[in-house]
């Protein structure tokens, strides 16, 4: 099975890097693979790392192909953050480690999963990298979109854009690699739209299922300005948890490992100045990235309530395109009856202000009040 | 001998009511030893085999008291060597284990609560009624009173963080006598941002637009930052309107179901009356906008907020 075999949905993407990988005329030091959340942008770049580093350029069953994306090939380098942004200290030790040859295969491959999360200065740091190739380096930046990374950067590298994968090709994938049934995947697959990850959970998680259903099935509970307050709360506190219950375990492993880095006496009363600092620094980045985890859970959530009121002005319009929803067609239908198209289309209008306002940091849960109560006034289905 | 059993068990969430745990079983042990000695660990950095090094019988006889901290997040050899600890309590030292809650370490924790170790909960103080209930009882502690309008004072100055609410009733109950008063609280803290907030927000909810625009106007040219103000005035409107949303019932029970205290229920139902829920949830979208706007989506924040302090003021009026 060749190493692409989990890029779905992508050959034109797969056809420029191999041929890249085939012809050294063809290929560069620095791509820049863009593509919107759960297209693969990561997934690409390690098969791009495989195939590079692959005698028969990928043929992903070989040694080199299998560790390159395990992720434990001495030459194959991932920067992947969690929700901080990417520091000067990283970049440096990137650009550091670009100067170097690789130590058993082909090419030294330095991947940074989300170049749009490099600060300024840490832009700078990676610049004469990238302005001054080594031989036998190659980086491979990822982002949502050309528009999110610094443009120093951006006019350095080749650009590679992923698209949204079908949905036929995200249940392919998640039946042939995950085991699931074809029918579950597709359900799952188009309710996720196309986001690989989100639909493998859909289909496997009854958790995040139900916490869709119940996402779901919101506006039809509001009656009153106390059933938009709670449902708006509900939602809020549901991603709060859903964030703290994946952070909380890295957190103290993280924090575990920071003492030992640092030498720290654990018996010590207080800890050295230096000490306390770096945790407490190390507890701001954790807080920050459970307060994004968050918002990123809430933004999910906003984004399968949008596609409720879409698939129910599709079902207005009779048209035939597929509904996202389809597994809920009958709660589609009774939104649909229930609302003419210019409530579905105000009631879009506030789901899609209030992940404006909460993107620009606006108290999550005074947005979703603000738009539980649009969404009530603008009017719910019949339960 | 002391009081104090070998195993000591400070469970919760509350850091500040787990520290004054440890403080005062250190305190109770000192009693009977006044030279007992203090070893403190820390549950993630923990090494292999130091409980059973500090518990061990000491040549000199003196009593040992290990303070093991974030047993949460501790490592696994730490949460083995507890299980073990607990099978086998030490003879002449005290172990003092602190847990912040969640999953980890519950073979630990059960196995704890199997050796009869004395469990000491530090529950979260979160909602304003246990944080209200909280600085009563700092008061009691102290054979000190503090009137039901004082506390709600100072948890509109002060009550966000804990530890700070208590440095507060500490210094109250130091620098005063007999019982605090509002009026005291006021002189204390009321220049602080929130205590602004909170008038202005007060002002706002009751429809006094001239009385709301002078103190945010005078907040505001005094260098106070419009974010916070339009935090206070979302969470002012939003138990108006929960109060209001849950209808009747007495406060004392209202406010077990929103998490809030009496004094807020019977507050927030005054203001209540002059409100309907459609002008209420227009004066939430409204303060929604401004927090947008402050935050940098618009040009001019003391402008945005002083709109929302308007247009709140126009939805009471009707
Ligand atoms: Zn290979």
């Amino acid at each position: 099975m060749s190493v692409w075999a989990d890029v779905v949905g992508q050959p034109e993407v797969v056809d420029e890097l191999q041929r890249a990988v085939d012809d050294p005329a063809r290929m560069t030091h620095a791509w820049l693979l863009t593509g919107p959340p759960g297209s693969g942008r990561s997934t690409a770049a390690r098969a791009f790392a495989a195939a590079l580093q692959c005698p028969q350029g990928g043929c992903g069953e070989c040694r080199e192909c299998r560790t390159a994306l395990d992720g434990s090939h001495a030459d194959v380098t991932v920067l992947a953050t969690q929700g901080l942004s990417i520091q000067v200290k990283d970049a440096r030790e990137l650009a550091a480690l670009a100067q170097r040859s690789p130590q058993v295969g082909q090419w030294q491959v330095i991947i940074i999963e989300d170049a749009d999360r490099l600060t300024e200065r840490a832009a700078d740091a990676l610049l004469k990298a990238l302005e001054e190739p080594v031989a036998r380096t190659v980086w491979v930046l990822c982002a949502p979109s050309l528009e999110d990374v610094i443009v120093t950067i951006r006019s350095r590298s080749r650009h590679v854009r992923l698209r949204i994968p079908s949905v036929e090709a995200v249940a392919e994938l998640l039946h042939r690699r995950d085991g699931i049934e074809l029918d579950t995947a597709r359900v799952a697959a188009r309710a996720a739209q196309s986001h690989v990850g989100l639909a493998r959970r859909l289909a496997r998680d009854e958790g995040a299922r139900s916490r869709r259903r119940s996402t779901l099935a919101l506006p039809a509970g509001l009656r009153g300005l106390g059933d938009a307050l709670r449902a708006a709360a509900d939602l809020d506190t549901l991603a709060k948890e859903e964030s703290a219950s994946s952070t909380g375990e890295r957190d103290a492993a993280e924090k575990a490992r920071l003492l030992e880095q640092l030498g720290a006496d654990p018996a010590a009363r207080t800890q050295p100045p230096y000490i306390r600092s770096q945790v407490a620094a190390l507890e701001r980045d954790q807080k920050t990235r459970a307060t994004r985890l968050s918002r990123d859970v809430i933004d999910r959530s906003l984004v399968d309530l949008l596609s409720f009121y879409r698939d129910a002005l599709v079902v207005q319009w009779g048209g035939p395109v597929e509904l996202v929803n389809a597994d809920l067609r009958m709660s589609v239908q009774d939104l649909a009856n229930a609302l003419p198209p210019e409530a579905l289309v105000q009631a879009m209008d506030a789901i899609g202000t209030a992940r404006e306002r909460i993107e620009a940091n606006v108290a999550p849960l005074l947005a979703l009040e603000a738009m539980m109560i649009s969404l009530q006034a603008v009017g719910a289905p019949m339960t | 001998m002391t009081s104090v059993p070998p195993l000591v068990l400070i469970a919760g969430p509350e850091q500040v009511l787990a520290e004054r745990a440890v403080e005062s079983t250190l305190a109770l042990i000192r009693e009977v030893d006044a030279g007992a000695e203090v070893v403190r660990l820390d549950g993630p950095a923990y090494e292999p085999g130091a409980l059973a090094l500090h518990t061990s019988p000491s040549l000199f006889g003196g009593t040992t008291v290990v303070v093991v901290r974030d047993l949460d997040e501790g490592t696994d050899d730490l949460l083995e060597e507890v299980v073990a600890l607990a099978a086998d309590p030490p003879m002449d030292a005290h172990v003092v284990l602190v847990h912040k809650g969640g999953n980890r370490g519950k073979r630990a924790l059960d196995a704890l609560k199997k050796a009869k170790a004395r469990v000491i909960e530090a529950p979260a103080v979160k909602s304003d009624r246990d944080k209200g209930t909280f600085v009563t009882g700092e008061f009691r502690v102290a054979r000190r009173r503090i009137a039901p309008d004082a506390v709600h004072a100072l948890l509109e100055a002060v009550g966000k963080d804990l530890r700070e609410l208590a440095a507060a009733c500490a210094q109250l109950i130091a620098d005063t006598t007999g019982t605090v008063e509002v009026e005291t609280v006021e002189r204390y803290y009321g220049g602080r941002v929130e205590a602004t907030g909170f008038r202005v927000a007060d002002a706002a909810v009751a429809g006094n637009a001239s009385e709301a625009l002078r103190l945010l106007r005078h907040a505001l040219s005094g260098g106070l930052d419009p974010v916070p103000v339009v935090a206070v005035l979302a969470s002012q409107l939003r138990q108006v309107a929960r109060v209001a949303a849950a209808g009747r019932g007495s406060s004392a029970s209202l406010a077990k179901e929103l998490g809030m205290a009496p004094w807020q229920i019977d507050r927030a139902r005054r203001a209540a009356a002059g409100w309907d829920g459609i002008r209420l949830g227009r004066a939430i979208q409204a303060v929604a906008a401004a927090d947008f706007e402050v935050k940098g989506g618009g040009r001019d924040p003391v402008y945005a907020v002083e709109r929302a302090v308007l247009t709140i003021c126009r939805e009471r009026q009707g």
